[in-house]
């Protein structure tokens, strides 16, 4: 048990000068990157670390960080390296939070331990102990970028697919970028919503923003039409730029069931003479 | 003729046909493609992505650029180890299907490029290779 202890005893005992050299070696490491943090925030960090690190190695051993007296530790570890992917850390910059206590702790145990086989012995810990837990915040930075890519898709499928009132009676759907099956099942379902709400019968829908209209988009086109169609509501499909116009007919696509337009005013107007409005110049 | 750029792009998910679309629409616009011209290329590439994973549970895409003279091309290879095509002339056939797609996909990659290959047969796997030239119709 006492060689299991002397690596918290040194923490525990050297805090301060630990705290200040880690401190320091951290400042020279991310000289550049400084700006990204608030003021004193990466000593608070460190300290927080510290006071966790030190109790953990005595209760929870150094052969695996994972147990129950490792998870203050982990907790610490993971708010960090979250917070750094939002800081626009890289996950190298995040790791080394963690690697660049090794040197310090070395030092330490150097000053500290004088039989050199317990020297050995604490040191491979120490350093089995920090790789642990660097690769966990590798890990956990990782999890964090996911989120924030996952939550910026979700709401770009909300966002990109608003259906608009024209006037009554007429609806727009203006797509915009990529037709996976994924939004344009959101795409149809809200469509579809509007049309029974506003008690629409006809809806445009405008594919200026399309890019590529292949296949699999025209298919989810068409049957989006067949169901507002089985609604009671025509859809005109505008947007029809000159290059997706030739495409289409060299996918030999069957799309005349439906009504196409070039531009969204040329199908505009068509919807308003469905309506039975027209629009009439002033005096 | 010169293969003048070559990347290899893997394509395992649905997601990833999208990455296709950029990257072959990047050779085209790099070979100063019209419009029209990369539309069509991206298209075909579109399709076949999609193929390559809804049928051959994924595979590779070479993209390369090609230099032949004065005349450009892109040139694109699609590979999957996927169970292969039986009946390679009724899979070209309009409204063929084996899956719930419009069953065009194929027959039209061919007819928006300039030259179309295939090789596949049962237990082999699916290799198309697709050329498109620039200023060719």
């Amino acid at each position: 048990m006492a060689g299991k202890s002397a690596l918290s005893d040194v923490v525990q005992k050297n805090g301060r000068e630990i705290l200040s050299a880690w401190v320091q070696r951290q400042q020279t490491d991310l000289a550049l990157r400084n700006n990204l943090l608030q003021p004193g925030e990466l000593q608070q960090q460190a300290s927080d670390f510290l006071t966790a690190f030190g109790p953990a190695i005595e209760r929870g051993g150094t052969d695996s960080t994972t147990g129950e007296a490792w998870s203050p530790v982990r907790d610490l570890l993971s708010t960090i390296s979250r917070s750094r992917a939002r800081q626009g850390f890289t996950p190298a910059e995040t790791a080394t939070f963690v690697f660049s206590l090794k040197r310090i702790l070395f030092d330490a145990l150097q000053r500290e331990v004088k039989d050199s086989t317990q020297l050995a012995d604490e040191m491979w810990k120490a350093s089995v102990v920090l790789d642990d837990l660097g690769l966990y915040t590798t890990e956990t930075y990782q999890k964090g970028r996911e989120e924030i890519i996952n939550r910026q898709q979700q709401e770009l499928m909300e966002l990109s697919t608003p259906v608009v009132q024209l006037w009554a009676g007429v609806l727009a759907l203006p797509l915009i970028g990529t037709l996976d099956s994924a939004r344009t099942q959101v795409v149809m379902e809200s469509l579809l919503q509007s049309i029974v709400d506003t008690g629409s019968s006809i809806a445009i829908i405008d594919i200026t923003g399309v890019p590529v209209v292949d296949t699999l988009v025209a298919q989810h086109l068409l049957k989006t039409v067949a169901a507002a169609r089985l609604m009671g509501a025509d859809c005109i499909i505008s947007g029809i730029r000159p290059q997706i116009a030739q495409t289409i007919v060299h996918l030999g696509v069957e799309i005349s069931d439906v009504m196409t337009k070039a531009t969204l005013a040329d199908a505009f107007a068509v919807a308003l003479t469905r309506v039975g409005l027209a629009i009439v110049r002033k005096g | 003729m010169d293969i003048t750029r070559s990347e290899v792009v893997a394509v395992r998910a649905a997601a990833e046909v999208v990455n296709v679309r950029h990257i072959v629409r990047r050779a085209a616009v790099d070979l100063a493609f019209s419009l029209v011209e990369q539309t069509k290329i991206v298209t075909a590439a579109s399709e076949l992505a999609r193929n390559m994973v809804d049928y051959g549970g994924g595979g590779d895409l070479t993209v390369e650029l090609l230099s032949d003279g004065i005349r450009k091309g892109v040139r694109l290879i699609f590979e999957d180890q996927g169970p292969g095509i039986p009946d390679i002339q009724q899979a070209l056939r309009d409204g063929f299907t084996t899956g719930k797609g419009l069953g065009l996909g194929l027959g039209g990659a061919k007819r928006l490029s300039n030259e179309f290959q295939i090789d596949s047969a049962p237990g082999r796997g699916t290799r198309i290779t697709i050329v498109r030239w620039k200023g060719s119709a």
